[in-house]
């Protein structure tokens, strides 16, 4: 049984033809209507989410597929302090896959230890978001026309951004990967990170405090939200929060073909002007999380069109 | 010097950096032991200057992987009728099962007490560290 926990779990070529199958679906995702016919998607998430568990859930009910789930860890029973090992034993019986977010770092891979359903991680505190990953390198190759020879912008919060961890570890297996990573010195990428991913493969890297003195150098620039709930001191956040704001004024030297990729909820990081702009592809990205989320429901549960 | 009789049949760890004997004691188990254990403290040591020792009379099979974690400078000699029969070479363990805690307070473990902590080892540019296979954070020996 297989499930996805580390971006690293699937194999590039594994990767590439789920992108292959995203593709397929996007274009006509009626086709795929039945294909999880009577199969139904458990959503365990202990953190809020609005897009990450959305999107599983219109990709499980896309598929003809049924979901079920909680949305907060006060309406589990994690609030009368059940472990994770033992919810997903239990939901493995309620269930045919699941879908799991939790604000502990590492609480999916306990997940998978004990479950008898594929896991699939949906962001694990500041660690790891797979899935974001996947939706991220579909709207990439299909803006771009490839994977390989991008220079990739990573802005704001590069230390608890999760969803640049697993972009950074995704993206280093593909041919010349240049990363450049704006952000203020206490939010840069975690040592992990940066002696693994970059140091330990050779990744050309530089990091900068400003994105204007790199803006045309980008291929793709990926915002990031400085998130409250990531920091245990209030101040920290507060002085940190604004640090980037891409505006119109600030794209003029970019390239024209460069894409602006962001997980999503955005706040103050980037201006509404921008959203006109045709290099805006964070909404079309939200709409890819869908097509990826039923291409991997697919894949984990072994079910082809 | 104060004596302590050659072994028999047996284990010596020896160049344990001064001080660290009852750390090595502790992760070894070998409190739980039923023979007989001697930790020498700041012997003379002509490489260390001072060094401390265990040594554990009737039994060489215990598990010692967790010493290659420790510091790689400890010998061990294993013992049979009196002599040397094996000089162990230490080699870090790939994994670390409930030897250190992970201290990462966004870590799963932080919560869930019953959680074995698990700590893999990781080459990064010749460099190894162990880090926590749940939240991946290094373990930094100045921890607990």
């Amino acid at each position: 049984m297989r499930h996805l926990i580390d971006p690293l779990d699937f194999t590039k070529e594994e990767v590439l033809d789920l992108l292959d199958l995203a593709d397929d679906i996007a274009n006509d995702r009626f086709r795929y209507g039945e294909v999880c016919r009577g199969k139904k998607l458990a959503t365990l998430f202990y953190e809020p989410s609005t897009r990450t568990r959305l999107s599983f859930e219109a990709a499980m009910l896309n598929l003809g597929g049924s979901v079920l789930g909680f949305s907060t860890a006060d309406s589990s029973s994690a609030s009368k302090g059940e472990s994770v090992a033992d919810t997903i034993r239990v939901v493995s019986g309620y269930a045919d896959i699941c879908a799991m977010r939790h604000p502990k770092e590492g609480a999916p891979l306990v997940a998978s230890r004990y479950a008898r359903i594929p896991v699939i991680n949906a962001g694990d505190g500041g660690h790891q978001h797979p899935t974001q990953t996947l939706t991220d390198l579909m709207t990439i190759r299909l803006r771009s026309g490839r994977l390989n020879d991008l220079t990739i912008g990573l802005c704001g919060d590069l230390k608890f951004g999760r969803t640049v961890h697993s972009l950074m570890k995704s993206l280093a297996r593909f041919e010349g990967i240049r990363f450049i990573m704006i952000s203020p010195e206490e939010l840069r990428v975690p040592d992990y990170i940066r002696d693994e991913v970059l140091k330990g493969q050779g990744i050309p890297y530089t990091e900068v405090e400003t994105m204007e003195e790199v803006m045309p150098q980008l291929d793709i620039l990926y915002m990031t939200r400085v998130q409250r709930e990531r920091f245990f001191n209030e101040e920290d956040y507060i002085r940190l929060k604004d640090t980037y704001v891409l505006d119109a004024q600030k794209l003029k030297t970019a390239k024209e073909n460069m894409s602006i990729l962001h997980p999503l909820p955005r706040v103050n990081e980037i201006a509404g002007e921008v959203d006109d702009d045709p290099r805006a592809a964070y909404f079309e990205q939200a709409q890819n999380g869908v097509y990826v989320r039923m291409a991997l429901i697919m894949k984990l549960l072994g079910l082809t069109l | 010097m104060l004596n302590i009789d050659s072994l028999e049949t047996g284990i010596v760890i020896d160049h344990i950096k001064a001080g660290a004997s009852m750390r090595v004691y502790k992760l070894l188990g070998l409190d739980k032991l039923d023979c007989c254990v001697a930790a020498i403290k700041n012997a003379k040591s002509s490489k260390f200057g001072r060094k401390d020792i265990i040594k554990i009379e009737g039994i060489t099979d215990i598990d010692l992987d967790v010493l290659g974690f420790i510091d790689h400078n400890i010998t061990v000699d294993i013992i049979r009728e009196g002599k040397i029969v094996e000089k162990k070479k230490l080699v870090p363990p790939k994994y670390l099962k409930n030897v250190v805690r992970c201290k990462n307070p966004r870590c799963i473990t932080s919560v869930e007490q019953g959680l074995d902590q698990i700590f893999q080892l990781h080459e990064v540019n010749g460099t190894r560290q162990y880090r926590c296979i749940y939240c991946e954070q290094e373990y930094q020996s100045r921890q607990g």
